[in-house]
């Protein structure tokens, strides 16, 4: 009974967190809708006469053809109802052409998405293969060799910025060693060095999380009370250590999401990978202001979407949030 | 067994703090040593960062040009000190201009309540769902290689967490027992806020100033190094990084002078972080 009645409340308060994570998303649209809205408006030149050139090409450019653009998208309208038409279409995902490929926004954001998810799952991946196992490592022996060298290397990545750690990376694995490719995504294992990137930058935060809570671990009596009835450290650890330093490194990880959503686009550009990052920072040169809305909206909607699932592993790995 | 108790026996704590204020010491002299060279560089090198001599491009550092001369046949000392004071004032502009607006409207929404609390809770919560850099980068495509775009963008990012840690700890600070008792001896605000609320925000302000600093900093050379920030040929770290990149092995020495520039001062910053946000 009384534990139906907890579950109950548990998936209640689950339910109002990812409620309140669809608020979120719906805010991101608004705010980059706007935005991008603004956008075209302050655009230099005739926005009907570009768009039509955009369409038919530069050499069937008439004022008649400008005009029909103009009545179609409503550019001749008051400003707040030409936005309120704005935000009507992005609540429909009409995403709109892009000013350059003349595609579709969502087509070409739906070839991009693959590659931008491939990288990130393999980046979260690696980084929890990195991070909270040398956390833990340190953890057991504070002050130990290992716990101050990862710290130091800790203090140096975090000093260094993605797009330069990218760098890094490629003279030492692709310059110096030829080991792996520098950029692109033809070759087999080029997706390595950008993934490699985001990992460190990551694990170099995470590794100190995982740290500190094994040393709280490590310093509590029920794990001194598991030591004491008999069981080897490492049973220990998986029983009584793990989980409970899982809990921290999971909801850090929520902080680390805005390092990864931008790492994403910087280590994208960097290395030329195809994904929606470096799609931004291509529309961006190109002024294609539908795919600068499109792709930033997706990496915002990204953001939510991790965060949302954080909240939903949290309440799995630790009862205490349930109650 | 024993051997791992006794490694875990805690620190001698006189050797902890000894280690940290010698950390937050080496922070410290990098920033200051980073900020003397942005504010009296550009004056004491006096030469002008746009003047070409093509003939001597890719020069090595000699006594009158420590740093050399880049790929143009420019300065790069003078070129570097420009460019750190550029990227430091925009710092320290954006930080202060969220700063202080986000700290104001904080303790106003604490101490208003009711709909204009709800309405700006709500703007913070649509800024603070999109990552930092995007909203910079969103602001940036209005009008590509301005200066004006990437300083709104960071203040507009920036301003939130002010405006979140402001407005939580005022609710608190202003439904005290201390507070209730200086509103009934009759003093003003500008009493209360300075008497009770600031000692107590003040620390956590400069904690996000921190964070704030190394954020802007970063933003603009990483919007410059992938092309959407400043252009060339304004001096900025993360345009001469892009831009002497294709020399990185004829001439090492001119990328890595930006490079070094920016990660002391983000390595100063990281080191300047407090014992409980040490993690």
């Amino acid at each position: 009974m009384n534990i139906v009645h907890g579950d109950n409340r548990a998936i209640a308060s689950l339910f109002s967190a990812l409620g309140r994570r669809l608020l979120q998303a719906a805010l991101v649209a608004l705010l980059v809708g706007t935005l991008c809205f603004f956008m075209t408006r302050m655009l230099p030149g005739d926005m009907a006469y570009r768009i039509a050139a955009g369409r038919y090409g530069y050499d069937m450019v008439t004022s008649a053809a400008a005009d029909a653009v103009r009545h179609e998208l409503g550019l001749d309208r008051p400003l707040l109802s030409a936005l309120a038409d704005w935000w009507s279409k992005l609540w429909h995902l009409d995403l709109g052409l892009s000013q350059v490929t003349g595609q579709p926004v969502i087509h070409e954001i739906a070839e991009q998405l693959v590659p931008t998810l491939k990288l990130s799952v393999l980046a979260l991946g690696l980084s929890f293969l990195i991070g909270p196992t040398i956390g833990l490592l340190a953890g057991l022996r504070p002050g130990g060799w290992l716990d101050r060298s990862t710290l130091t290397l800790s203090v140096l990545l975090r000093a260094l910025p993605s797009f330069l750690l990218g760098l890094l990376l490629v003279l030492i694995f692709s310059v110096q060693m030829g080991a792996l490719p520098a950029a692109g995504h033809d070759d087999h294992g080029s997706i390595m060095l950008p993934a490699l990137t985001l990992a460190l930058g990551l694990a170099a935060v995470s590794s100190r999380v995982a740290r500190d809570a094994m040393v709280s671990v490590r310093s509590s009596a029920y794990f001194a009370f598991a030591l004491t009835k008999g069981l080897t450290l490492q049973q220990a650890l998986l029983h009584h250590g793990i989980r409970n330093v899982a809990v921290p490194v999971i909801s850090y990880l929520g902080v680390q999401l805005v390092y990864l959503i931008e790492g994403v686009v910087l280590v994208e550009t960097i290395f030329a990978w195809p994904g929606i990052g470096h799609a931004l920072v291509h529309a961006i040169f190109g002024r294609d202001v539908p795919m600068i809305q499109g792709t930033a909206l997706i990496l915002g909607l990204m953001f939510v979407i991790f965060n949302s699932l954080i909240d939903v592993i949290c309440s799995l790995i630790d009862p205490r949030r349930r109650s | 067994m024993t051997a791992y108790t006794d490694s875990s026996a805690p620190l001698p704590s006189s050797g902890r703090r000894f280690s940290l204020v010698s950390r937050r010491g080496a922070g410290i002299v990098l920033l200051t040593l980073i900020a003397v060279f942005a504010i009296f560089g550009p004056w004491l090198i006096a030469i002008d960062p746009a003047r070409q001599e093509l003939s001597r491009f890719l020069e090595s550092p000699s006594w009158a040009q420590p740093l050399g001369m880049d790929q143009l046949g420019r300065s790069m000392l003078a070129r570097l000190a420009h460019a750190t004071r550029l990227s430091l004032s925009m710092a320290v502009l954006g930080v202060l201009s969220a700063a202080i607006p986000g700290t104001l409207i904080g303790v106003a929404a604490a101490w208003r309540g009711g709909w204009i609390e709800r309405v700006l809770t709500a703007l913070a919560d649509a800024v603070l769902a999109l990552p930092g850099l995007l909203l910079v980068l969103l602001l940036a495509a209005f009008a590509p290689g301005q200066f004006w775009p990437l300083y709104v963008g960071i203040s507009l990012a920036l301003w939130v967490e002010y405006f979140r840690v402001v407005r939580a700890a005022s609710h608190i600070l202003l439904a005290s027992p201390q507070v209730e008792a200086s509103r009934l001896l009759g003093f003003n605000t500008i009493y209360l806020l300075r008497r009770h609320l600031l000692p107590v925000l003040l620390p956590r302000i400069f904690t996000l100033m921190r964070f704030g600093f190394a954020g802007a900093v970063l933003a603009m050379s990483a919007l410059g190094f992938v092309g959407v920030g400043l252009q060339p040929p304004t001096p900025e770290l993360g345009v001469m990084m892009i831009e002497l990149l294709p020399y990185y092995s004829e001439a090492p020495w001119l990328i890595g002078a930006p490079v070094l520039v920016l990660f002391m001062t983000l390595l100063g910053l990281v080191l300047l972080a407090r014992e409980e946000e040490a993690a």
